[in-house]
């Protein structure tokens, strides 16, 4: 059986041709934003906002649990607030902070600068890109914490145990990420620079390093929250190293004096400590570099 | 506005002989051009010309510097190549040959400033040459700001900076829309009058080659050997109408394609 088959044809239709009004003539072609458009469509507006109900939230619960009775479990943001202040003008917050960021710089930089060898061994050879993908197999899944027992059987109790684990765990997630980032440099931009005459060492710092930038920055944040979880959760479990504790021990410290407040004043200063270096340290470095050159939105 | 080449007993710029290239596949070794020769004189705006796959890339390639030739040598003023240089600038089809981080000004004074010319005079010429690509008013914006069209002008800004001994161009305006890519042949041989640098230019349209060129290598298909080379008087755009132009492109479609192809 075979169906009818249509075949309709385009319609007829006169021409016209037109000359174009001036643009001046109807106005409005760019419209400012309202006030409201601009308010909403500011990032730092909008993650204001979300902050404030989770204060709001938390407050309210808090006060819900203290009505009910129970004080110690959960503290109110205000009560929070008052013993991060009189931690902080006890000097007692800077102070453990201070300790907590010295060995987190230590291990951050120790961790970047051993990728960067291992990452351009892994560039340059074929057995260092062997070595580096089972290097990153084996010891990136590795947790920080089971390292530790045998950094303290090696290093002591002290610093060294710490910046140890750090380095472990920031170095394969900064080598990876960066080599990923060299490999998939463009034919065409590493050909360029060739011409250029560029080779080396100043091949890798004005061609390869730039054109991977986006992945070595995230390398490089991933890599800082791995060290910052890391450090905190080898001070909890670690305690104080010769007399000097960090913030992780300023919370272990409080919560077997049942301060539950001082407890959350030491996770609010962890989370502030985080939020400022991911909110302006590594947003400014993003916005002069990759968002400038196009290469990430934003 | 521009004549015929010169009778030339100057030694030549570039010189291929008997040039044998092969790639790598992941099974094969391919023979990319067989026992090509040809030679190439100062000012000449040289186009290489031949269907996909008949090697013109890969030659490019070779007098580059990046793929050493199989077979054969090339030589640049007598010299053989080696590798990569700055005396040889390259532009290249795609967009992405300018380095992202930096601007137009910053990208025309990279090469420059990479071989020893100091900050200040590298930014004298790199800010002429960019006004001589009409790119005055972009010389402080960053690439992903610019249409396809004016990345490749900034590129040619860059290669020409650097007063190449030969300028290298493979497709460049293969990627751009018709109008813009009239608009940049034009602009090309305005640049060469100015300043008659040795051009060689890779392509595969036939139109182009006699628009651009003065002198046609014309390659057959896969492996690619020397057809014919051919001379061009210079076309322009308005004279493409003409029937010495089609004559011209007739003549090159036959010889790829036989006379069984329809024009």
């Amino acid at each position: 059986m075979t169906l009818p088959v249509e075949k309709p044809l385009p319609p007829k239709r006169p021409e016209f041709e037109r000359t174009a009004a001036a643009p001046a003539s109807f106005g409005d072609v760019a419209r400012p934003l309202s006030f409201g458009e601009r308010l909403w469509n500011n990032g730092a507006f909008r993650k204001t906002l979300i902050l404030l109900l989770l204060i709001a939230a938390w407050e309210g619960y808090g006060r819900y649990m203290a009505a009910h009775g129970n004080v110690l479990s959960f503290p109110t943001f205000t009560a929070t607030v008052e013993a991060l202040y009189s931690g902080i003008v006890s000097g007692v917050i800077p102070q453990r902070l201070f300790v907590t960021l010295q060995v987190l710089l230590i291990g951050y930089a120790l961790g970047i600068f051993l990728a960067a060898v291992v990452t351009t061994v892994a560039v340059s050879t074929r057995i260092g890109t062997d070595f580096l993908s089972i290097m990153t197999a084996m010891f990136n899944p590795l947790p920080a914490i089971a390292l530790l027992p045998v950094a303290l059987l090696w290093f002591g109790l002290g610093t060294p145990s710490l910046v140890f684990v750090i380095v472990n765990s920031v170095l394969w997630a900064v080598a990876l990420n960066a080599h990923t980032g060299f490999l998939a440099v463009s034919e065409t931009l590493r050909m360029a620079g060739q011409t250029f005459g560029l080779r080396g060492l100043n091949y890798v710092l004005h061609i390869l390093i730039p054109a991977a930038f986006p992945a070595i920055l995230a390398g490089l944040k991933i890599g800082w929250a791995f060290a910052w979880r890391t450090l905190i959760a080898a001070e909890l479990v670690f305690g104080v190293s010769s007399g000097r504790g960090g913030l992780g021990w300023f919370i272990f410290e409080n919560r077997n004096l049942l301060d539950t407040a001082s407890v959350f004043a030491g996770l609010l200063t962890v989370m502030a400590v985080g939020l400022f270096v991911e909110g302006i340290i590594f947003r400014s470095i993003e916005k002069r570099t990759v968002r400038r050159w196009g290469m990430q939105r934003g | 506005m521009m004549n015929a080449t010169q009778e030339s007993a100057e030694a030549p710029v570039v010189r291929v002989e008997d040039v044998t290239l092969q790639y790598k596949t992941p099974d094969h070794l391919v023979t990319a051009t067989y026992k090509v020769s040809f030679d190439i004189h100062r000012a000449e705006r040289f186009v290489m010309l031949g269907p996909s796959g008949c090697g013109k890339s890969t030659i490019l390639k070779s007098i580059a510097g990046f793929h050493p030739p199989a077979g054969g040598e090339i030589r640049l003023k007598g010299q053989p190549i080696r590798q990569p240089g700055p005396d040889r600038m390259m532009v290249f089809q795609e967009f992405d040959q300018l380095m992202p981080w930096k601007t137009v000004l910053g990208n025309v004074m990279m090469p420059m400033l990479s071989n020893g010319v100091r900050a200040a005079e590298a930014k004298e010429r790199a800010l002429e040459v960019i006004a001589k690509v009409n790119l005055g008013k972009f010389a402080d914006v960053y690439p992903h700001m610019l249409s396809g069209g004016m990345k490749q002008r900034a590129a040619i800004a860059r290669a020409m900076a650097m007063k190449p001994d030969v300028l290298l161009m493979d497709e460049p305006y293969a990627a751009l829309d018709a109008l813009t890519r009239r608009k940049m042949q034009d602009e090309l041989l305005q640049l060469w009058d100015d300043i008659r640098f040795t051009l060689i230019f890779v392509t595969h349209s036939i139109e182009e080659a006699a628009i651009v060129g003065s002198r046609i290598l014309v390659l057959t298909p896969h492996p690619g050997q020397v057809l014919a080379e051919l001379n061009s008087p210079g076309f322009r755009h308005e004279e493409r109408d003409g029937p010495e132009f089609g004559a011209l492109c007739r003549r090159i479609h036959h010889m790829l394609f036989g006379d069984g192809a329809k024009q």
